[in-house]
């Protein structure tokens, strides 16, 4: 089976761009040039230069007592949190912000939903000189409300979306509007694997860096070749796709993505894609995300907002119908759970996001002698509110019984 | 090559003069209203009409229109429901109907079936401005020849001149080329992008070209008139019914830009 992107932009029935005729040739134009860029002996050495001295990569691969003691196996936790910017979101920023210069583009958009990647983003504009646009839904900058000073701190126009559900979907369909208006100067710097061909692959080839750093470092830790799982969670999937990349031609390796279930996967307001969508035609690609049968979009639910999206890129999309990665949903409290259990613990504050990919721990049955890594995309900094009503709450409701 | 024939898109384009169409969106302002606006609009001047399918998350438009998507779902509108409605007012009226709209929801409903339906109803062409032309060459071609449904493709100042024939060849009807970058009720003045609009006047189209996108007024449809062989008013129209179905207001309307 092949897992990467063919000729024509499609993971088997997934991918393509879709996108209206103002944007094609820009879209084309990229797909025609990314690859070189990518390969280019320069600009390879100028994007791994900045992801050692301004990200801090390599991120450590922690092997975490906490966890490896509840579930009885060998838990490694990939630190993608100590990413300068707090999540992995940067290790692509950096990409596509030193691509559009290239490329000569002179103004940067960008839609951001837990706003690690309007962060990200903004980092990486200050960074390299470019004027940038961050749009955000106006939920999203209200329970995100640390990152949104953040952006401004760093010199971004944040723009709030308010259309629709002022989530993450609208952030992305004010983004494309804005790209549609101002074809020729500005860049989108995408998110996630997600947008028309050639994105999705474009981001999966940037965030690769964490599976490639994986190749050495589980070896080193562990004395096995390859790790038996690798866990994450999946918005759009980036983090995700990074951190299969360049295990998915290697079938011993089982390849788990978490996704946001919501308050349950039958609640009404849930953000599960594989479980709750089917496949049609959203923001460039063809892929799977939560739809009315008339085909009218559906607002996804997590309480994660980086996780609040009703779709999936279409590698994942893929990876899904072929089996080659195990998707399992979990709800907002169980991510909750594991993420205050890891602070208590282990010292770590995950981000709600990558909780997720913790609380999937539990729906999986290991081997003691297996090596489980899961990658830990950001760190909670951003979510305290968050954290800090649920254990309230959950203490009271506890005081009352 | 199957040829597409006739249809009632095609022909008035046999004749000469300048062209004029109104877009509104399908199920706004009430769910009903696109019969009476539809009846208004074929006893006017207006050579043809282009309805819009709501889309929860159509990205190719401007504030204005995206109002009107969401207030028609909200009515319940589907393409169910506008079927039935052309059904019903297909018989008493002649003028040529475009659909317009994002392919998710024709896509969920089955491109085969959709053009079937299109046909029974008396729909002549269609428009989906994210379908790519290779899909529509590999996948969707025949579906819409074997329903003499028009396929109408865009054209931006971004595509090349190559591309244009290319488009040319394979749409029907007329080419809608849109007035400069932007989503639709777009602040930008027309006029900007000359150049672009020159090379489009130069160029040899085997079909009429008809100009749309932020085109509000009398003088931007005969500034449109210039370089294409017609216009589209499609926000501006769409504005006129915020407060409800007014018939004096949108004959007093269409007057202004006639
Ligand atoms: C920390 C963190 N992890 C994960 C995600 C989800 O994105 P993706 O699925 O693209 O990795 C986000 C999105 O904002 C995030 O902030």
């Amino acid at each position: 089976m092949n897992y990467q992107v063919d000729e024509n932009g499609f993971y088997g029935p997934y991918g393509g761009a879709y996108v209206p005729e103002v944007l094609f040739s820009t879209v084309q134009n990229l797909s025609q040039s990314y690859q070189g860029i990518l390969d280019d002996p320069e600009f390879k050495k100028e994007l791994s230069r900045l992801l050692k001295l301004y990200v801090g990569r390599e991120t450590p691969l922690y092997p975490s007592p906490y966890l490896s003691g509840l579930h009885q196996t060998n838990v490694f936790l990939k630190r993608e949190d100590l990413c300068h910017s707090g999540a992995h979101k940067i290790n692509n920023t950096l990409g596509q912000v030193l691509l559009a210069k290239r490329l000569g583009k002179t103004r940067i958009v960008a839609e951001t939903g837990a706003g690690s990647h309007g962060v990200a983003t903004a980092m990486a504009c200050a960074l390299l000189k470019l004027p940038c646009f961050i749009y955000m839904g106006e939920v999203d900058m209200k329970r995100q409300f640390p990152n949104v000073e953040r952006m401004r701190l760093l010199g971004a126009t944040v723009v709030p979306a308010l259309s629709g559900s002022k989530t993450l979907k609208d952030a992305t369909n004010e983004a494309f509007r804005d790209w549609i208006n101002n074809p020729v100067d500005t860049f989108y710097v995408i998110g996630s694997v997600v947008g028309p061909h050639p994105y999705p692959d474009m981001v999966a080839q940037f965030q690769s860096v964490i599976s490639k750093e994986l190749i050495q470092q589980v070896p080193d830790l562990t004395g096995k070749e390859v790790p038996d799982y690798v866990i994450a969670c999946v918005g759009g999937g980036s983090n995700a796709a990074g951190s299969f990349y360049h295990f998915l031609d290697n079938p011993a390796v089982k390849l788990v993505a978490a996704e946001a279930a919501g308050k349950g996967l039958d609640s009404g307001f849930t953000a599960a894609a594989t479980f709750r969508g089917k496949s049609g035609i959203l923001h460039g690609s063809k892929t799977k995300f939560m739809q009315t049968n008339e085909g009218q979009v559906l607002e996804a639910h997590s309480i994660s907002a980086g996780l609040d999206y009703p779709g999936i890129g279409p590698l994942h999309a893929w990876l899904h119908d072929t089996g080659r990665a195990q998707f399992v949903a979990v709800t907002d409290e169980e991510a909750l759970d594991a993420g205050i259990a890891l602070s208590q613990k282990e010292g770590i504050i995950p981000a709600i996001e990558s909780a997720h990919a913790l609380a999937a721990l539990s729906h999986l049955d290991f081997k003691p002698t297996d090596v489980v890594v899961v990658c830990l995309s950001g760190r909670g900094d951003k979510d305290l509110e968050t954290y800090i009503q649920y254990s309230t709450s959950k203490k009271s409701s506890h005081d009352q019984i | 090559m199957i040829k597409f024939k006739e249809n009632r898109l095609k022909a008035i384009f046999q004749n000469a003069g300048k062209k004029l169409s109104i877009y509104f969106t399908a199920g706004y302002p009430d769910l009903y209203d696109t019969i009476p606006i539809l009846e208004l609009l074929a006893k006017s001047n207006v050579d043809f009409v282009e309805i819009g399918i709501p889309f929860s998350d159509s990205v190719m438009d401007g504030e204005v229109i995206l109002n009107s998507h969401k207030v028609a779902l909200e009515n319940g509108m589907t393409i169910d429901i506008l079927f039935d409605q052309l059904e019903k007012i297909r018989k008493k009226i002649s003028i040529p109907i475009v659909l317009m709209g994002s392919m998710n929801p024709v896509y969920q409903y089955c491109f085969e079936e959709f053009c079937r339906r299109c046909h029974e109803v008396g729909v002549d062409g269609l428009l989906l401005p994210d379908l790519p032309l290779d899909d529509y060459e590999k996948y969707y071609r025949s579906s819409y020849q074997q329903k003499n449904l028009a396929p109408i493709f865009m054209i931006s100042p971004q595509t090349s001149n190559e591309r244009m024939s290319r488009i040319d060849a394979l749409g029907e009807g007329f080419l809608y080329a849109l007035s400069g970058n932007s989503t639709t009720g777009g602040s930008s003045e027309i006029g900007k992008s000359s150049d672009y609009l020159t090379n489009l006047s130069n160029h040899t189209f085997r079909n009429p070209v008809v100009l749309g996108f932020n085109i509000k007024t009398k003088e931007d449809i005969q500034f449109a008139h210039e370089f294409a062989d017609g216009a589209i008013v499609g926000s501006a129209f769409v504005k006129i019914l915020k407060d409800g179905f007014d018939k004096t207001r949108i004959e007093h309307f269409l007057k202004q830009l006639i």
